[in-house]
């Protein structure tokens, strides 16, 4: 039985200080009932993505379940990390699968900004293991400097490979009107920018924002009787690495990401050249040059090599972020996998805009939990 | 609850494996190693995560060990504003396993990715209260 995707909706990605949690989830929930063309009470359960600690508000599900009007169906929770979204689709996914639910709504929500910045700094000094790292001030953006400067040591991998990861994703990110960011940079630019990690520099991270998407996800069934263009989720496959760096066997490579993308391409039966346009994990953009390798686009070590010959360009081998990538449409953590998908969707049912890939027929989306710990790889086909 | 002493700042006070704390306090490192099945941990557990027993004995460390990777962290978190920028590295260690550490007195230009470093303990003496850490040295 396959699952596929009747409806998608996608909010402003920015600061959204104008509204609550739950009013920035109404916003992208209405647009897939209105996308799919269903009633709410069609709708079995919603599961909502999100990483609870950014919140005032404790225990969302309830009070977004209670927004969106959808009591007494069931709702609750799931937590990766920046791959939540991620996780509320594969959750989402096995319900269908199993046959509990035939329609299940899945929201990726965040709110990020309404914290202090001492707040959000205390936060962020506890991402890593927070028994043998954090104690000496461990960063998001520098374990990913650390796994930069092994990558540049081990591959020759050099500081512009990671500044044009930036510009493309600028450049794509001005093409698209829910991002953070709508405008290009230079490669100048990125390169002088100020150093947060050395060598990743401010360009080379992505930013915290406000942000929600939606996706209506049915049974086979039920699909092909809401809509004539459904895109189906042909895989979804996840596995987990250790947290602690102290414990990886690599550090120029997620482990989670390979393993994750070697059982995601089995279940849809396609090969990494079958591709036609992915959304990768770009919190970093070193994390992007490792995404080309560990999703089989580029081989081990020739990261840096791909961006440059503008490989995951639009008409490139692999386009990679073409809406703008985590970089340029802000990070809302729990949001994020779900607006991933909600692009494979727009691209593979042609309704793109500037950013379409003509023709494009498979779609993939990598998204990463944490440092690594965690990683979700679906595949979408028409 | 002599964990507590372990690091500038402190999330976890307590550990099934604190005697760590308190041999690094007399300027030794130690991991751990499974009676079972041999494997070695450090930094140190207290169970086994390969064969699953709780039957661990500790060993000293050398604390020489070739650098893996590091990082300047020049945006801190809360707790280490007053260090920054300060050198992170990550040592692979000659007795098996890793450590992660401030890099002490030498400058980042220096730093080669491969270079034999030593991880020793040190007593923070610019804080009040009693603080243990381990740092890199050449």
């Amino acid at each position: 039985m396959k699952v596929g995707i009747v409806g998608i909706g996608h909010g402003r990605f920015g600061r959204r200080d104008d509204v609550t949690v739950q009013e920035l989830a109404f916003e992208p929930f209405k647009e897939a009932l209105e996308d799919a063309e269903i009633q709410k009470r069609e709708i079995d359960a919603t599961v909502i993505g999100s990483s609870p600690e950014y919140h005032k508000q404790r225990s969302i599900s309830g009070v977004i379940a209670e927004y969106l009007g959808m009591n007494p169906q069931p709702t609750w929770l799931t937590e990766a990390a920046c791959a939540s979204g991620s996780a509320a689709i594969r959750t989402a996914f096995g319900m269908i699968k199993g046959g509990i639910h035939d329609v299940v709504a899945v929201l990726g929500v965040q709110k990020m900004l309404e914290l202090s910045t001492p707040e959000i700094l205390a936060l962020m000094g506890r991402v890593g293991d927070v028994q043998w790292e954090s104690i000496f001030g461990t960063t998001f953006p520098g374990y990913y400097a650390m796994y930069a400067n092994r990558h540049m040591h081990d591959y020759g991998t050099k500081p512009e490979h990671l500044s044009m990861v930036a510009v493309k994703n600028h450049e794509y990110g001005a093409l698209n009107p829910k991002a953070l960011f709508q405008k290009a940079i230079t490669l100048e630019k990125a390169m002088k920018s100020e150093m947060v990690a050395y060598p990743l520099r401010l360009y080379d991270c992505c930013a915290n924002a406000d942000g929600a998407a939606c996706l209506i996800l049915a049974n086979e069934e039920k699909t092909k009787k809401i809509t004539d263009t459904p895109v189906w989720i042909s895989a979804s496959a996840t596995a987990s690495a250790p947290m602690s760096i102290l414990r990886r066997e690599t550090l120029t490579s997620l482990p989670s990401a390979v393993e994750a993308s070697r059982q995601a391409y089995k279940m849809a039966g396609v090969e990494p050249t079958d591709i036609d346009v992915a959304d990768v994990h770009d919190c970093f953009t070193i994390a992007e040059i490792m995404a080309y390798e560990d999703l089989g686009f580029a081989e081990k070590g020739k990261g840096g090599k791909y961006i440059e010959e503008g490989q995951s360009k639009i008409g490139g081998k692999v386009p990679v972020n073409v809406d703008g990538g985590l970089k340029s449409k802000g990070h809302p953590v729990g949001a994020t996998g779900v607006s991933m998908a909600v692009e494979m969707v727009k691209q593979l049912r042609g309704e793109a805009g500037k950013r379409q890939i003509n023709g494009a027929e498979i779609g993939l989306t990598h998204n990463v939990g944490g440092i690594g710990q965690y990683c979700f790889v679906h595949i979408f086909g028409r | 609850m002599t964990f507590k002493i372990f690091g500038k700042v402190n999330f976890t006070p307590y550990t099934k494996v604190e005697k760590f704390a308190d041999a690094l306090r007399e300027d030794k490192l130690m991991g751990t190693r499974c009676k079972e099945c041999e494997e070695i941990y450090f930094p140190p557990r207290a169970d086994c995560s390969k064969c699953m027993s709780s039957d661990m004995e500790w060993r000293e460390y050398s604390g020489k060990g070739k650098l893996a990777t590091f990082t300047t962290i020049h945006a801190a978190p809360t707790g280490f504003e007053d260090m920054v920028p300060y050198t992170i590295g990550v040592l692979d260690l000659k007795e098996g396993g890793r450590l992660l550490a401030w890099v002490d007195n030498i400058p980042q230009e220096e730093l080669k990715i491969g270079m034999e470093l030593k991880a020793v303990p040190q007593i923070m003496e610019e804080i009040e209260e009693l603080r243990v850490v381990y740092v890199l040295r050449k």
